[in-house]
């Protein structure tokens, strides 16, 4: 007896955590499928957080010269210490303390010009696809022109004319990275302008404006998103080569891209003053990628970005 | 196809037109070339002086049609630094930068062809993962990193290649592997979806019924048909290519276009910058209408569109 009112305990308990752990199970399954995704966003929280608490997690000032530990290298190399887990660049500075700052450049720099440019794309590719006809080809004429143009080259002349500086690359990268906003939200605006709900607000006689920002744009939110969240990683890396070639952030400022070049030079005996940097942006960019393609899958499948 | 080819010409035309603008703006609108030009001890009639032999005075139209008509033949006025015609000196280079896109493109293809089908033909197999995976990095990886890091293992640890520089084919492998790892990973993403795509089309299941070995159908009847589309994407991307080369160029000091323009853009040599420019982007406009004019040719469905 005791046995079978054991069991009926038993079967009881499970019929009543049956529907928790199925459900459970079910969400850990759907997460699963992003399993690439969560581990880049755990990554990318990673060097965001540490790029932010840069000045309080940091061994060294990136800026401390030390020229009697000049070219050291990493910890666990032969002649590396403990003090300098990644080693020293040219003049003695902490790598990982440089590594850890240089973050900063191109987060900052990635997200303020992907705010730029997503803002003038999206507008101009909402008025493209809304009004069509002439403004329409006006603005894919530009796009045409602009998508043409490699975008390294452009940025390149105008920076040799506008000198290198922090707020001119924000500036030039954010003003030159909007036609592929323009061409994807106009594609899906077209689309959207002949659904019944907008049909239905301009028979109710709203004005364009309402029916292109209450209407229309918040269908195009989750595109945006993602087209936004991988052009971060593209940005960071047009950034760094616009560094690399000092024509971007100027040393002492660490960045990633800067110090890339000028480990460059000293690449003969002491590889990683290039290694690291370009590690981070590599390590960065992929799992900024890998976080927008997730994010793509979660919001629509069938987003074609 | 005549009206098809002369709606290209059209939008060529245009596009052309734009870069001029832009180019001309690059310097004009922007930065004041007289500044740049003269010593800052310069005083203010020397500024006047310079400032009417350079025709600034004139209305911007004048001096824009003045700018067009001079490129038109040729003519982009002397380097401010050799003296020599800014046309002459980017033509010198320019056969470098070509032969270097041209070897890029092979490696590309001779990477992403294999990959592609093999990734197509085995779904979601372990080899079909790699490939994807490989792509993803292939995409976030920024190739002036790859070129160093390749630098520093084949040429200062193994010293099997030389690490810069121009003349031998040895002199190729690194800058052209470079490069194809550049465009590597969205060639082969379309070659796999094309071929895919293609695999499950009537004439392939005709091929089989009608007793063709595999590799015949695989061949003869799936992988023509999907050059398509890879064709097409690969001569709209020909501006990224060329955007590509210009970063490699600069890693490997490859004495083409680009490492002229930058060396350029350092001593604010802007004649020559803007003859680059200009012929670059008419190089690529030109590639794009000839690829839509053979595309156009190949497939008649996008006459019509």
């Amino acid at each position: 007896m005791k046995t079978v009112a054991a069991g009926g305990e038993v079967a009881l308990g499970a019929r009543a955590a049956a529907p928790e752990t199925a459900r459970s199970r079910v969400n850990l399954r759907r997460l699963w499928r992003f399993k690439w995704g969560v581990a880049a966003t755990i990554v990318l929280l990673l060097v965001v957080g540490s790029a932010i608490l840069a000045p309080w997690i940091v061994p060294y000032s990136p800026l401390t010269v030390d020229i009697q530990h000049r070219l050291g290298p990493p910890a666990w190399m032969e002649g590396g210490t403990r003090a300098h887990l990644l080693g020293t660049d040219q003049i003695g500075r902490d790598l990982l303390s440089r590594v850890i700052y240089g973050g900063r450049v191109s987060l900052v720099i990635g997200t303020a010009a992907v705010l730029i440019s997503s803002s003038i794309g999206v507008l101009l590719g909402l008025a493209a696809g809304y009004f069509a006809g002439r403004v329409d080809w006006s603005i894919m004429t530009l796009v045409n022109v602009m998508l043409t143009f490699p975008f390294v080259l452009l940025a390149l002349a105008v920076i040799a004319v506008l000198g290198p500086s922090l707020l001119n690359m924000i500036a030039v990268l954010g003003v030159t990275d909007w036609p592929l906003y323009a061409r994807v939200i106009r594609a899906e605006t077209l689309a959207l302008r002949e659904r019944e709900f907008v049909m239905a607000g301009r028979a109710l006689g709203m004005s364009h404006l309402r029916i292109v920002f209450r209407q229309i744009l918040p269908n195009l939110v989750s595109v945006i998103v993602v087209i936004a969240t991988l052009q971060v990683a593209r940005v960071i890396i047009l950034e760094s080569f616009l560094s690399f070639l000092g024509l971007g952030v100027q040393p002492p400022t660490p960045a990633w891209g800067n110090m890339l070049g000028e480990g460059r030079v000293y690449m003969l005996n002491s590889w990683w003053i290039a290694t690291f940097p370009g590690l981070a942006i590599f390590v960065t960019t992929l799992a900024i990628n890998l976080m927008g393609n997730a994010l793509r899958d979660w919001l629509d499948p069938h987003m074609k970005v | 196809m005549k009206r098809y080819a002369l709606r290209q010409l059209v939008q060529l035309t245009v596009v052309v037109v734009g870069i001029s603008i832009l180019s001309f703006a690059i310097l004009h609108v922007i930065g004041d070339p007289v500044l740049l030009l003269l010593p800052q001890n310069a005083g203010k009639e020397e500024y006047e002086r310079y400032h009417k032999l350079l025709g600034l005075d004139k209305p911007v139209y004048v001096q824009y049609w003045k700018f067009a008509s001079r490129a038109l033949q040729g003519d982009f006025g002397k380097s401010w630094y050799t003296d020599t015609p800014a046309f002459k000196l980017v033509i010198d280079r320019m056969p470098p930068t070509l032969y270097l896109t041209t070897a890029g493109l092979v490696a590309a293809l001779l990477i992403a062809l294999p990959l592609g089908i093999l990734a197509a033909l085995k779904r979601h197999s372990f080899v079909d993962n790699l490939c994807t995976m490989l792509a993803v990095a292939g995409q976030a990886m920024p190739i002036f990193w790859l070129g160093i890091m390749l630098i520093i293992i084949f040429a200062v640890r193994l010293k099997a290649l030389p690490a810069s520089g121009y003349g031998t084919w040895q002199h190729f492998l690194m800058p052209a592997f470079t490069l194809g790892a550049f465009l590597a990973p969205i060639t082969m993403r379309l070659v796999r979806s094309g071929v895919i795509e293609i695999m499950n089309m009537d004439y392939i299941r005709t091929a089989r019924a009608k007793g063709f070995g595999e590799r015949k159908v695989v061949v003869k009847h799936a992988f023509r048909n999907a050059c398509i589309p890879v064709i097409t994407v690969l001569g709209l991307q020909f501006g990224q290519l060329l955007g590509g080369a210009i970063v490699t160029e600069t890693v490997f000091a490859w004495p083409g276009v680009a490492t002229l323009t930058v060396d350029s853009i350092r001593n604010q040599d802007f004649p020559v910058v803007q003859c680059a420019v200009v012929l670059l982007a008419l190089i690529i406009v030109s590639v794009n209408f000839l690829v839509d004019i053979v595309v156009g040719l190949i497939d008649p469905r996008i006459r019509v569109a």
